[in-house]
């Protein structure tokens, strides 16, 4: 599996008097495997990126290469891309419909033509994966959860049905601390267990820092930046001129560093900021 | 997509015409469309298509644009021609298998399309150049006088208002549902009518949630503003009319009067 887009351009409302160029000359690649970060400040083009990616969405020009099938030639069969390829979308929640838990999350591997048998056995191992207790919560209406608990079954849904490239779209927007970190680690299992390639949009740069392989940044429907978290979080200037900022470990060693101690590297994580005060230390 | 309809939208502009009181742009819209029933030959059509061009014309909005509203009622517009084409009696001219086409009926096909089509773009030249907000205040303020014979006029506006506010947000709702749901592998276009249906429930269920809590959201920030009915009410920006409301309203006259002349001495 590999995911190749060239120069998209996408414009919303075109020929009216409020259009808005979203997506301006878009091009990067994706491989197997690859876990990939999409930052970039309010509308400048996220969503409508990824939402290109499976099809929903389709560029006014460029093109999207997946496994080398173009799927914005007319004649391909969306439901197949859209089988291989799993959003979830930013507020999930809202997609819920279905009078159980079990019944919504089993919406998707049904759309699939799967049988009852292997529904059932994805359906149980989602809601586990989300961190859900499947016996007490599979007949609860989806109405009556919590904020947090909606999500994670929305996000089940979209994980039963097994995509080999999953994107997440601010999937913890709005969640409190716990619901964040097990949202976070949830994907990470995912990702660990399937050896999928994954897009998660988030706002969130110590997330972004940690898990990416790459990072594409975004800026007013332009690619502005893209590369490694070490290539792309050593452009500080260029970073908080887009309105975004560095990973909080990140800005804490550039504080010690103001302060006289030295420290090594480029710094992300607070393992890397842990081991680099940890070296400072040692050597006093 | 389901946000290109273009039919009640607004087209943001300056123009002469957007800037009119909208109270007098409901009554030239009412005028133009008893103007339309006065014409009983082409001589008004004419007269009334000249008169819907200058003013479109000076709204700058463009003619294409308009055109695009009309593609939603095309179907209407053909069924009127067609009945009449084939339905009035007179001088026989042509004959299809059982169906003839008389020359009054060709007449009247004609005449009949055009008088619908200029109906539906002089009333959406109103909705084009008119912000909601400002289109219900007219209402508002063009049925108060109705309030002393018990015609709610505030409580209709302001549920105008909402009704308006929110066509574009379900809108857009039912777009990000959509998608949702595709992208989830739901199918809305193949099947047959049972199975289509069916496969409504998925977009139905969680838009008429929205619905609700949207109607909810609304009806407590009202109410945290201290918002209570239509007595005592003020308005942020009262209208006025000025010169170039008071030029319409003599144009208007005009050509009421130049189509009711047209029908009696022609
Ligand atoms: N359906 C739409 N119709 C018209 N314009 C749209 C639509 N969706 C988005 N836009 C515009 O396109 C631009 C990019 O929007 P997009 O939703 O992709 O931003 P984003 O990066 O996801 O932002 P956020 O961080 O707020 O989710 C914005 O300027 C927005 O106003
Ligand atoms: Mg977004």
């Amino acid at each position: 599996m590999s995911i190749q887009v060239n120069n998209i351009t996408h414009i919303y409302s075109e020929g009216l008097p409020h259009q808005s160029i979203a997506l301006d000359d878009v091009s990067f690649c994706a491989e197997d495997g690859q876990f990939i970060g999409i930052i970039g400040h309010t509308g400048s083009g996220k969503s409508t990126l990824v939402q290109h990616l499976n099809g929903l969405l389709k560029p006014k020009s460029g093109s999207i290469l997946v496994s080398g099938t173009d799927i914005t030639a007319p004649e391909v069969v969306m439901r197949d891309i859209r089988r291989k390829i799993g959003l979830v979308f930013q507020y999930p929640e809202y997609q819920l419909f279905e009078e159980t838990v079990e019944k919504d999350v089993a919406f998707g591997p049904a759309n699939l033509g799967l049988d009852e048998v292997e529904i059932q056995a994805r359906v149980k191992e989602a809601i586990e994966l989300v961190g859900l207790d499947y016996e007490e919560i599979r007949k609860r209406s989806p109405f009556d959860l919590s904020g947090g608990q909606k999500r994670r079954v929305a996000i089940a849904g979209v994980i039963a049905m097994k995509p080999e490239v999953l994107i997440l779209d601010e999937p913890t927007a709005g969640l409190d601390p716990r619901a964040h970190r097990d949202v976070l680690t949830m994907i990470e299992t995912v990702h660990a267990h399937e050896n999928n390639i994954i897009f998660l949009v988030s706002h969130n740069m110590n997330d972004i820092a940690r898990l990416s392989d790459k990072i594409l940044v975004m800026d007013g429907g332009r690619l502005a930046l893209q590369g490694s978290p070490h290539e792309v979080f050593s452009r500080e200037e260029t970073l908080i001129s887009l309105g975004l900022s560095l990973p909080e470990p990140a800005k804490l060693i550039n504080m010690a560093r103001q302060k006289g101690i030295p420290a090594e590297g480029t710094v992300l994580t607070v393992e890397d900021a842990e081991e680099a005060l940890y070296q400072f230390l040692k050597k006093d | 997509m389901i946000r290109d309809i273009t039919l009640g939208q607004y087209f943001p502009g300056k123009s002469w015409v957007h800037r009119l009181d909208p109270r007098i742009k409901i009554i030239a819209t009412l005028v133009y469309i008893a103007a339309l029933f006065v014409a009983h030959d082409f001589l008004g059509i004419l007269i009334a298509v000249g008169a819907l061009a200058m003013v479109i014309a000076i709204s700058r909005v463009p003619l294409s644009f308009m055109l695009r509203g009309l593609k939603p009622i095309f179907l209407i517009i053909l069924f009127t021609f067609v009945l009449n084409l084939f339905m009035i009696p007179g001088k026989v001219m042509a004959r299809i298998w059982i169906l003839t086409i008389t020359e009054e009926g060709l007449y009247m096909a004609f005449f009949m399309a055009a008088r619908l089509i200029l109906l539906i773009i002089g009333s959406s030249l109103l909705t084009l150049t008119t912000k909601p907000m400002s289109l219900t205040d007219g209402i508002e303020s063009l049925l108060s006088p109705f309030r002393k014979l018990g015609v709610p006029a505030h409580e209709l506006a302001m549920m105008m208002t909402i009704a308006l506010r929110f066509i574009p947000t379900l809108l857009e709702e039912t777009d990000k549902i959509m998608k949702a749901q595709q992208a989830r592998g739901a199918d809305f276009e193949s099947g047959n009518i049972i199975r289509r249906a069916k496969s409504l429930i998925p977009i139905l269920v969680p838009l008429f949630i929205s619905a609700f809590r949207i109607a909810q959201e609304l009806a407590m920030a009202m109410e945290a503003r201290c918002y209570r009915g239509g007595k005592y009410r003020t308005r942020m920006n009262a209208m006025k009319l000025e010169a170039r409301d008071f030029a319409a309203l003599i144009l208007m006259i005009l050509f009421l009067a130049g189509m009711i002349a047209e029908r009696i001495l022609l």
